[in-house]
């Protein structure tokens, strides 16, 4: 798939979006990924109405019950409680909010720094530059998770201070691939022209390279959307994340970890939720990967 | 290529010093004071605690304090748990083996499976095996490890009983430990029980921590060899009248190999994260159950000399990959001068 555009010189600025959306359209992988993320984000912004119960509220008669299909179960509790009574589709659909809330926070902030901090790398290099990446190899020669268990370690488990972890383990991404692109975009014949016209090194950066290296950061950080969920998960697992009773995914599965053997239910939706947010970001990351890079379409 | 290896080790050395200062700084970060720690709650006089202090080198300038730090890593003394007293470096050496061995027999399953799967994947494409092997190594790729442990758990020991629940080897085994990988040991002290335990014992773990490496194996296979398979000495290969299998499995696949060698390589550091929440899941005592442990023990020194361990290897594996990949490939060594 060639974009309609794909013959352009050298000196001109890579295709703007004009035909991505055909592309878009085209690339079946992105599209659902896409649909199941509105839908995942329509049931969490809707959670307060959609929910048959408060995510926190107990049901003292109605412990570990099951799914409305099986034995034992009942319409009042679809997809059956948890050890302490509470109605476990409410906490799902709260849990969304937790988890949509900090993968977008955690990426905004971490796509935010990560930019400012390459462009800076890749214009002024030198020391400053120097500096910047010697500091983010540092940050990518530890495990991701470890990284993150050390920043909470500081920090103290919560909610709030796993999603500063998780965005920790994910700037040197973001400054990596900004310093990289703004470095190949530099040499570039419009670049050069803007320059000799008189446009000083704000300018240059903020209205000539940074938009043009925009789709690679695009593709990151829906990639990094599912790492961000997938790692406050894996906090709140090891019980370093959102502290109970938060209807966090990750939490939840930890919290119902005894009940195993009783309760299957209790540890397969918290886990499934959480498998199909990731797989969606992952199949609109890598969409949209083949529709700015058609070279790597696979 | 001896300059080679010697630009690359280079290289580390502002890595490695980096890691100390982190590990370092990591000490002052923690909020408490480290005397009022020591002592209790009970308190003590200010007189008493300036002392203390001072008898703990915490009144010197920071810099001093650091290079003191630095000797004490450079001699292995990485100080000692708060919990069991015992030094840091011997802990992680008793629980380091654990973990190499479940990430090396994972590794082995994510490539066994990973890379025919990939390359039937590309040689088929668009086929339904290519849809299906290629939707599995999405869904793979997207699992939370912890989630997927527990499933697996749940159906394998709880439900059908055919594997243990936790732990490396049955209690009743005792093997003198020589190497401290148990399949190693077992077979040393000749023990065939013993070595059937521990590998019953490492089947579930190993499956659980090589899916995430399994499924990006199989995608990398398949896309290299995608790409080789369009070249010039596969068609030339073809033409001279090869089998089909001879053109795919010796001549494609080595060339495919090269990409695919670096994911495997690079993986270390997605491995051990891995291992981190594996190891939680089957009580397995390597080094992600004892790091996450001394998070909630608030064990400082096992933390700090356990991150620069860790990074420590990772750095050493990276390294190790990246020579092996100069030695293989000529081209890599010469670009990087």
């Amino acid at each position: 798939m060639i974009p309609a555009s794909a013959p352009s010189g050298i000196g001109d600025p890579p295709p703007a979006g004009a035909s991505s959306w055909r592309l878009f359209r085209r690339n079946r992988g992105a599209l659902i990924g896409l649909s199941v993320i509105a839908a995942v984000a329509a049931t969490a912004v809707l959670a307060p109405f959609l929910a048959p119960h408060g995510p926190a509220e107990q049901f003292r008669g109605a412990l570990l019950q099951s799914p409305m299909w099986m034995e034992g179960g009942s319409a009042e509790f679809p997809l059956g409680t948890d050890p302490l009574g509470r109605d476990l589709l409410s906490r799902l659909l709260w849990g969304g909010r937790v988890s949509l809330t900090v993968g977008f926070f955690v990426v905004a902030a971490a796509l935010l720094a990560g930019v400012v901090l390459g462009a800076l790398a890749g214009f002024a290099r030198g020391l400053t530059g120097i500096l910047i990446m010697r500091l983010m190899d540092l940050m990518l020669a530890l495990p991701s998770l470890l990284l993150a268990i050390v920043v909470v370690a500081v920090l103290g488990p919560s909610l709030i201070n796993a999603a500063v972890a998780v965005g920790a383990v994910q700037l040197p991404h973001f400054v990596r691939l900004t310093r990289g692109a703004v470095l190949a975009e530099l040499g570039k014949e419009y670049v050069i022209a803007s320059r000799i016209a008189g446009a000083g090194p704000l300018r240059l950066a903020l209205s000539t390279v940074l938009p043009n290296c925009a789709p690679p950061l695009i593709v990151q950080g829906t990639l990094g959307f599912s790492t961000a969920v997938l790692d406050v998960a894996a906090l709140g697992f090891l019980g370093l994340g959102a502290q109970p009773p938060t209807p966090e995914w990750g939490t939840m599965l930890a919290d119902s970890l005894a009940f195993v053997q009783r309760a299957w239910w209790v540890v397969t939706f918290p886990g499934l939720a959480i498998l199909v947010t990731v797989l969606a970001f992952n199949l609109l990351g890598d969409g949209l990967r083949d529709i700015f890079d058609p070279r790597l379409k696979r | 290529m001896p300059a080679f290896i010697l630009s690359r080790l280079l290289q580390l050395v502002p890595v490695v010093l980096g890691m100390t200062l982190l590990a370092f700084a990591l000490a002052r970060l923690i909020p408490g004071d480290p005397v009022e720690t020591m002592m209790g709650e009970r308190g003590i006089d200010p007189a008493h605690h300036a002392a203390m202090r001072h008898a703990l080198g915490l009144d010197r300038p920071l810099a001093v304090q650091y290079l003191d730090y630095l000797g004490g890593v450079a001699s292995g003394d990485l100080g000692r748990s708060l919990v069991t007293k015992a030094p840091v470096l011997g802990e992680f050496l008793t629980v380091f083996p654990a973990t190499v061995e479940l990430s090396v027999i994972a590794v082995a399953f994510a490539i066994a499976v990973g890379l025919p799967v990939g390359v039937i994947a590309a040689v088929r494409r668009g086929s339904a095996f290519d849809w299906l092997a290629m939707t599995a190594s999405l869904t793979g790729y997207s699992m939370p490890v912890f989630w997927w442990g527990l499933l697996l758990i749940l159906l394998f020991s709880v439900h059908l009983g055919w594997t243990p629940v936790a732990g490396r080897i049955d209690v009743l085994y005792d093997v003198p430990p020589v190497t401290g990988f148990l399949l190693v040991d077992t077979l040393i002290a000749r023990d065939g029980a013993a070595f059937a335990s521990a590998l019953h014992h490492l089947v579930l773990p190993a499956i659980v921590l090589g899916t995430i490496p399994l499924a990006t194996i199989a995608r990398m296979t398949r896309s290299a060899m995608l790409e080789v398979l369009q070249a010039d000495h596969i068609r030339a290969a073809r033409a001279k009248g090869l089998t089909s299998f001879r053109v795919v499995f010796v001549h494609a696949l080595r060339n495919a190999m090269i990409p695919v060698v670096t994911v495997i390589g690079l993986a270390t550091g997605t491995l051990l994260a891995g291992a981190i929440l594996t190891e939680t899941i089957f009580s397995w005592p390597g080094v992600g159950k004892w790091l996450v442990e001394a998070v909630r023990r608030r064990d400082y020194p096992v933390l700090q000399g356990g991150i620069l361990l860790v990074a420590g290897a990772v750095v050493c594996v990276n390294l190790l990959v990246d020579v092996l990949y100069g030695l293989l490939d000529p081209r890599i060594r010469h670009a990087a001068r």
